[in-house]
């Protein structure tokens, strides 16, 4: 196996799976004999993309907003609370308990409320995404900034280095690679909420026409959102992943 | 001859007791010596003797609450809100910087010029012995040539006082006898004041001008005294029979003999 080794060989390996899973999916329908309605096949999956009835585009752009929208701001509140639990041992004390207890609330279970709360729509359904997204980031990131080794403190104390010299030279930059793990962890659930809050109450999006879809039973179409919502999932997968080869050191990725 | 010379640092008398609760913990009492402008000073003792205590009351860190602690003098200022370097047992360098750059984390703490200090952080790179590494980074380095790295930052700002805490005590044997005699050569070139702190009696002894010898249960400071060899020194030098009744002498201090 040694000439896999190479990266080319390893993209071309991965490739070569995704492949070989639509083969096993065309040969499964077609010799089988399945029913198009129980599992399409993979030339009639990709058909039910050209039924302009379907509005897909718009609705892409639907989930897309909750799905980006609910990440960015779970991004900006996470990594903010974390932020000032680091500057104020009080609050940290107080309310990271409690933050705890909340996370341990299936965010889904919240669906029903913030439909009362907020009716049904794009907002709630980023609400959902942002709910369930927010705390792997907030958590990874608070423990992040907390990994300061007390030597190095000394040394920045030494040299009477401030408080914000201390975090833009040595917390924020050391704690990266754990909110890069927040994020990834985050980026597949901020997907999860988006569609959740769909099913549960919407009138736009990928989640909200899978439900309309199946009445039908067209199930090619049903096929071609949840292939849809994953390709959504892992743009933002590949834009964290992306954005960690930017920021953090090689050594220091969490794979 | 250099017996005029004022003291650059002078404890009389020092103690530090940490207090946790009800809990009373004697980090370190009498500890009096005097420090020349230049010199290096070993600090020696076991776990607990309250060394690392004492340099961390040198840094500014920890109020001692007996006794009196000066440094600098009217021909040697001290300003300790910037002229102190430290090196720690482990390197602690940010493994997302470059070298370059980590050595020259003190100068950006410190908000000195960084053109200039840039220049200084390269010339100090060569000098420790890593001409050639100023792109690389910490993780692409030996646990060696990182702490020389170490050293290089703790020099970057120009500090008059150096504290090293058991600076080579995680490197193997032949590497910490290699850089015992570049830690010489680096404090002879660049003429700073170093408190070496160390459990190694040897180490103490080839390294110190003067070696001030703490013990533990209760932790106070035993002795002081200054190491009559020769300077450069060299590694034969651990076989003469002075070098032998140095550390004899310290062994008996610290009830070893």
């Amino acid at each position: 196996m040694d000439r896999f080794d190479s990266k080319l060989g390893h993209y071309a390996l991965g490739v070569a799976s995704h492949l070989l899973l639509l083969l096993a999916w065309y040969l499964f329908v077609r010799l089988g004999d399945v029913p198009k309605f129980v599992m399409p096949s993979p030339a009639d999956t990709l058909a039910a993309l050209f039924q302009p009835n379907y509005d897909w585009w718009s609705n892409i752009a639907v989930t897309a907003t909750e799905i980006f929208g609910g990440y960015a701001l779970a991004l900006v509140v996470g990594v903010a609370l974390a932020l000032l639990f680091t500057w104020s041992k009080l609050l940290e004390a107080m309310v990271l308990p409690l933050l705890v207890t909340l996370n341990m609330i299936p965010k889904v279970a919240l669906g029903p409320l913030i439909i009362v709360w907020f009716k049904y729509g794009v907002f709630p359904n980023t609400l959902m995404a942002f709910s369930i997204a927010v705390f792997p980031i907030l958590l990874t990131t608070a423990r992040g900034l907390r990994e300061i080794e007390p030597d190095l403190l000394d040394l920045v104390r030494s040299l009477r280095g401030s408080r914000w010299q201390l975090f833009t030279k040595i917390q924020l930059p050391g704690a990266l690679p754990y909110i890069f793990a927040g994020m990834k962890v985050a980026a597949i659930l901020a997907v999860a909420g988006a569609i959740v809050g769909e099913f549960l109450g919407s009138d736009r999006g990928l989640g909200y026409l899978m439900l309309q879809v199946q009445v039908t039973l067209d199930t090619p179409a049903m096929f071609m959102a949840v292939i849809l919502i994953t390709l959504l999932g892992m743009l933002l997968y590949g834009l964290v992943l992306l954005l960690e080869r930017l920021l953090v050191a090689k050594d220091a990725r969490v794979s | 001859m250099t017996a005029a010379v004022e003291p650059f640092i002078s404890l009389a008398g020092v103690s530090k007791t940490y207090r946790s609760g009800r809990k009373q913990h004697l980090a370190i009492s009498d500890a009096s010596f005097d420090v020349r402008p230049g010199e290096l000073v070993a600090l020696v003792g076991p776990s607990g003797c309250g060394k690392s205590t004492l340099l961390k009351i040198l840094a500014g860190l920890h109020p001692h609450d007996g006794g009196q602690v000066r440094i600098g003098s009217a021909t040697h200022p001290f300003d300790p809100a910037r002229d102190i370097g430290m090196v720690f047992q482990a390197p602690l360098l940010l493994k997302w910087r470059r070298i370059l750059d980590n050595v020259l984390l003190p100068a950006e703490l410190l908000g000195l010029p960084m053109r200039e200090a840039r220049e200084r952080a390269r010339g100090l790179m060569a000098m420790v012995g890593l001409a050639g590494y100023e792109d690389k980074y910490p993780y692409e380095l030996s646990g060696g040539m990182q702490q020389r790295a170490a050293i290089a930052r703790a020099l970057v700002h120009d500090p008059k006082l150096v504290l090293m805490d058991e600076p080579f005590g995680a490197l193997d044997a032949l590497t910490r006898e290699k850089m015992n005699l570049e830690l010489l050569r680096i404090w002879k070139e660049s003429g700073k004041t170093i408190m070496f702190v160390t459990h190694g009696i040897s180490e103490a002894v080839f390294l110190g001008t003067r070696v001030v010898v703490l013990t533990a249960g209760p932790a106070r400071m035993a002795d002081n005294f200054e190491i009559d060899l020769p300077h450069p020194r060299t590694l034969d030098m651990k076989t003469h029979e002075a070098f032998g009744a140095y550390t004899r002498r310290i062994y008996k201090l610290l009830g070893m003999e």
